[in-house]
């Protein structure tokens, strides 16, 4: 079910508190997105602040924690991270914030290339059900949903949020 | 139709990796995908992704071979999984242990998945039947019978050099039929995938009995069996086949059936040539068609890795859940 | 020697191909042998009665090619269990096979394989001796001694001899005391290696075959020395349908040879050797549909008059192995008579000829004084149920070997009673 969330809204928001961190900062920093929804995201983030380092795409299917049980997903790309990961700071964006593991994954894979100097997170809609000691710095959408709904992200043109019950 | 077979777990996953027969074309054309996914993992510089960690990989070799047990091993650290790496003589086990005393031993450590390969056929397909519920075999050689992550990393490599329609391609296979586990595995695989043609070329004694069974058809002149051919297979000679009065000697099959730039010119103009390798130059391939634009077989080996690093990894996962986000 | 006892066996369909007999009737055994069928004798007062109806009555079998692994085997099986195996299946009696360790080469091996069968006191056994001094094919064995010392025939098992001049030189001496050679049709260098039948199964499994040449050149070859001396041989276990045929054609060139087929060759083929189940490993192998088609065509018109277990027995050790590695043989004394009955339900052979098979058949080709109940016959006696079908299992094999790939089948003869000489070696309700 498509709900009207208004998601130019909440990117602009976002581009906005990513402002607020400086100049200085946001040229120094890189952006990841993690793939699908957080890479579409990020893109449109990138644009908005005009960072100056490339845009990074990271897919964590190598490093879920649940692997043995949902199995290989055949179309994983590569991550690409077109900068060096040592002493960077990095803005690590993602489509939705629920339980932690991919953002838990995303750091354990980011930490395989190399040592940052800090990692921010950047959602666009942040839901309860978190598993994991982790939270968003930069937050577009706070939403509340019951268990049993779960939320998803349309793209990579004309971004919409769908919300389905799980069975 | 989805059944549990020896190979293929109830909902449809891989368990086994044993033989192409027995496999569905949704299966090796997933593997062929898998592969792709690690492919890149092998071009980046971190080489590394820990899927398989914590878990241990047995490369159980009855019969040496360093280049094959190098690729899996390669391929199972890439995925940060721990390999051990047993070599058995055949002869010491018939002083001594028996195949499944071996296993059994090996199982008592909690090892997770045997990379196997014998001289005898069926070896394979034996330890599965005898492995614990949770052990996933596979099969780097048995016999003459099979010899499946190479049939599937031929089929990798002609896909990124002819695209994914195996329908428009004529593939022959040249060599040693009789006894080559690589052709059985090829020529299965290469049906499976709906091939256009599969062809064989060899002499009479290097063919098996009814081999037109296995969906090919036979020739036993290279001119013939290449004629606008889109990927020609060599296969390697070995030299017992000289002794065993299969064969007069080099000199002849190379005069006949050895693939040189001359004869090459009669298959299509963008013809692949390939060959599992190790190669003989000067018997089975001159060296200016191996060294030559056509030949991709270093990238065959490359592929190997990623092929490996999938099917293990396919075989590996044990029970559907829920997907966490 | 234990008394023999005075029995009647009633109401039985007694079926006996040799007399030509197949009716309901009685039967009444005295001192170890038939005394009246039919009628009661005067006087005659039973012992022992056997309430036989509903039940078949018929001679005994006789199986011409088991392997009892004893000696040099006993981790197989042993004398003692196989007879036990075959009177709790009707057969009374066994022809045994030379190639146990030591072989059967001198009056000694045979005098120790005839005593324990008769320790046992079950079913009778008979040896075939070596043809060649421990089977290896280049010397003759001492063949009068050990004829002397009770065997029916001579044979160099499926070991090859290491010529024609040998083989031609083994028959003539076998001849010379009127011997049967048993042969195994094999050339030796064109199946060496094979394991399963030359066929798109062998090639499609990637298993050195056996072609069908190395049992026609064999074959072949062996009825050309025939001719050329004289000697009479039987061909053991034929599973071509090319060689069969050669056989037929010299049979009726009246040159003396003669041929049988075991029970396996008559059903399965090597299209049932799927995902290498070792329990069809078989030597000489399962053929190709064309020549089971052949065999049983062969049976029904008589060019094979007799039909055998081919019993091989192993532990389970020697069948849990890749598939080449395995030892062939499948366990067939259990199966003999039911699955020969199975031939009549598929249409193949009446009743009569069927039990002909296993009875009147080989008894001739081995000149022995069994396999009829004519009156003053020799009471070897087989009683069974034919309306009681049971399941082949582990717990229902009688043998200790119990490799077999009929595990599973239904096998609709049930057998009751099993006598030899006018004792009752088995009794269902005691032996169970």
């Amino acid at each position: 079910m498509n709900q009207a969330y208004d998601i130019p809204l909440a990117l602009n928001k976002m581009a906005g508190q990513l402002a607020e961190l400086g100049e200085d900062y946001l040229k120094n920093s890189a952006m990841v997105g993690i793939h699908t929804g957080g890479v579409w995201i990020a893109q449109q983030l990138h644009a908005m602040t005009k960072l100056e380092k490339p845009l990074g795409e990271l897919d964590i299917s190598f490093y879920r924690d649940d692997f043995t049980r949902i199995g290989m997903n055949p179309q994983v790309k590569p991550s690409q991270l077109p900068f060096s990961v040592d002493d960077q700071h990095i803005i690590l964006v993602d489509d939705v914030l629920q339980t932690g593991r991919t953002i838990r994954a995303a750091m354990n894979e980011l930490f395989d290339y190399g040592r940052p100097a800090s990692i921010l997170l950047a959602v666009l809609v942040e839901r309860s059900g978190r598993e994991l000691p982790i939270d968003a710095d930069i937050v577009g959408l706070n939403l509340t949903l019951a268990d049993d709904e779960h939320i998803k992200l349309n793209g990579p043109d004309n971004l919409s949020l769908e919300i389905n019950r799980t069975a | 139709m989805r059944k549990a077979s020896l190979q293929i777990r109830k909902d449809g996953r891989l368990r086994h990796f044993l033989s192409i027969e027995g496999l569905n074309a949704a299966l090796l054309q997933e593997i062929l995908d898998t592969a792709e996914s690690f492919a890149g993992v092998s071009a980046q510089s971190i080489k590394k992704v820990p899927l398989l960690r914590g878990k241990t990989i047995v490369n159980l070799f009855f019969e040496p071979s360093t280049r094959t047990r190098t690729t899996f091993e390669l391929a199972a650290k890439r995925l940060s999984a721990d390999v051990l790496n047993i070599n058995i003589n055949a002869s010491s086990t018939s002083k001594g242990e028996t195949l499944l005393d071996t296993l059994r031993n090996l199982e008592a450590m909690h090892v997770d998945m045997f990379v196997t390969r014998h001289s005898l056929s069926g070896t394979s397909h034996f330890i599965a039947h005898h492995v614990e519920p949770h052990v996933s075999v596979i099969n780097a050689g048995d016999g003459w019978h099979s010899h499946p992550t190479q049939a599937m990393l031929d089929m990798f490599t002609i896909r990124r050099e002819k695209g994914a329609d195996f329908g428009r391609l004529t593939v022959t296979i040249v060599g040693d039929i009789s006894h080559s586990r690589v052709a059985r595995s090829q020529i299965n695989a290469l049906n499976l995938l709906n091939t256009g043609e599969v062809r064989v070329v060899a002499p009479r004694t290097l063919l098996p009995a009814g081999i037109e069974s296995l969906g090919v058809h036979v020739h036993h002149n290279l001119r013939d069996g290449i004629k606008d051919a889109d990927v020609i297979i060599l296969l390697r000679l070995q030299n017992e086949r000289m002794l065993g009065a299969t064969l007069p000697g080099k000199h002849e099959y190379y005069r006949l059936f050895g693939l040189t730039n001359d004869n090459l010119s009669i298959a299509k103009p963008d013809v692949t040539v390939m060959h599992p390798g190790p190669i003989n130059r000067g018997v089975e391939i001159d060296s200016q068609v191996a060294d030559g634009p056509h030949s991709v077989i270093l990238q065959q080996v490359t592929n190997g890795i990623a092929v490996r690093m999938a099917v293990m990894s396919m075989a590996m996962q044990h029970n559907t859940g829920e997907e966490d986000v | 020697m234990s008394e023999s006892i005075r029995l009647a066996i009633e109401d039985g369909r007694l079926i006996d191909p040799a007399n030509n007999r197949d009716e309901i009737t009685n039967l009444y055994i005295a001192d170890g042998k038939v005394l009246a069928i039919g009628k009661k004798p005067d006087g005659f007062r039973a012992d022992q009665t056997i309430n036989a109806t509903g039940l078949t009555v018929i001679p005994g079998l006789i199986d011409t090619l088991v392997h009892l692994r004893e000696p040099g085997h006993e981790h197989k099986a042993t004398i003692d269990s196989e007879c036990r195996c075959a009177a709790a299946n009707g057969i009374t009696t066994l022809i045994c096979r030379p190639d146990t360790s030591p072989v059967v080469d001198t009056p000694a091996v045979v005098e120790l394989i005839r005593h324990q069968a008769q320790l046992t006191a079950k079913s009778r056994v008979f040896s075939v001796g070596a043809l060649t001094r421990g089977l290896k094919g280049e010397q003759l064995s001492e063949m009068a001694a050990l004829q002397e010392a009770g065997c029916i025939g001579v044979s160099n098992a499926q070991q090859p001899l290491a010529s024609s001049l040998v083989t031609r030189r083994a028959l003539e001496y076998a001849s010379t005391f009127g011997l049967t050679v048993f042969v195994y049709p094999d050339d030796h260098a064109l199946s060496e290696k094979g394991c399963l039948h030359e066929g798109p199964v062998a090639t499609r499994l990637g298993l050195p075959g056996i072609p069908e040449a190395s049992e026609t050149v064999a074959v072949a070859r062996d009825i050309a020395l025939v001719e050329q001396t004289g000697a009479h041989v039987h061909f053991c276990n034929i599973t071509t349908r090319r060689a069969l045929r050669m056989v037929g054609r010299a049979m009726f060139d009246n040159i003396s040879v003669s041929a049988d087929c075991s029970i396996p060759h008559l059903f399965l083929t090597d299209v049932d050797t799927r995902n290498f189940d070792s329990n069809y490993h078989l030597i000489p192998p399962l053929r190709s549909q064309s020549d089971r088609d052949g065999l049983r065509t062969g049976l029904a018109e008589g060019a094979i008059s007799l039909i055998c277990s081919g019993h091989q027995p192993h532990e389970p050790d020697a069948k849990l192995a890749p598939f080449p590695a395995t030892e062939p043989g499948i366990s067939g004394l259990d199966t003999l008579l039911p699955l020969t009955l199975r031939l009549v339900d598929d249409g193949l052979l009446s009743l009569s000829q069927a039990i002909s098979r296993l009875t009147e058949g080989p008894a001739k080709m081995l000149n022995l004084p069994y396999g009829q109940l004519g009156e003053g016959a020799i009471a070897d006696i087989c009683i069974f149920n034919p309306k009681k079908p049971w399941i082949l299992s582990h717990n229902t094999m009688q043998s200790r070997g119990k490799n077999t790939p009929f595990m599973g089948w239904e096998m609709n003869a049930h057998v009751r009673y099993t006598l030899r000489d006018g004792q009752i070696i088995f009794n269902a309700e005691n032996d169970l």
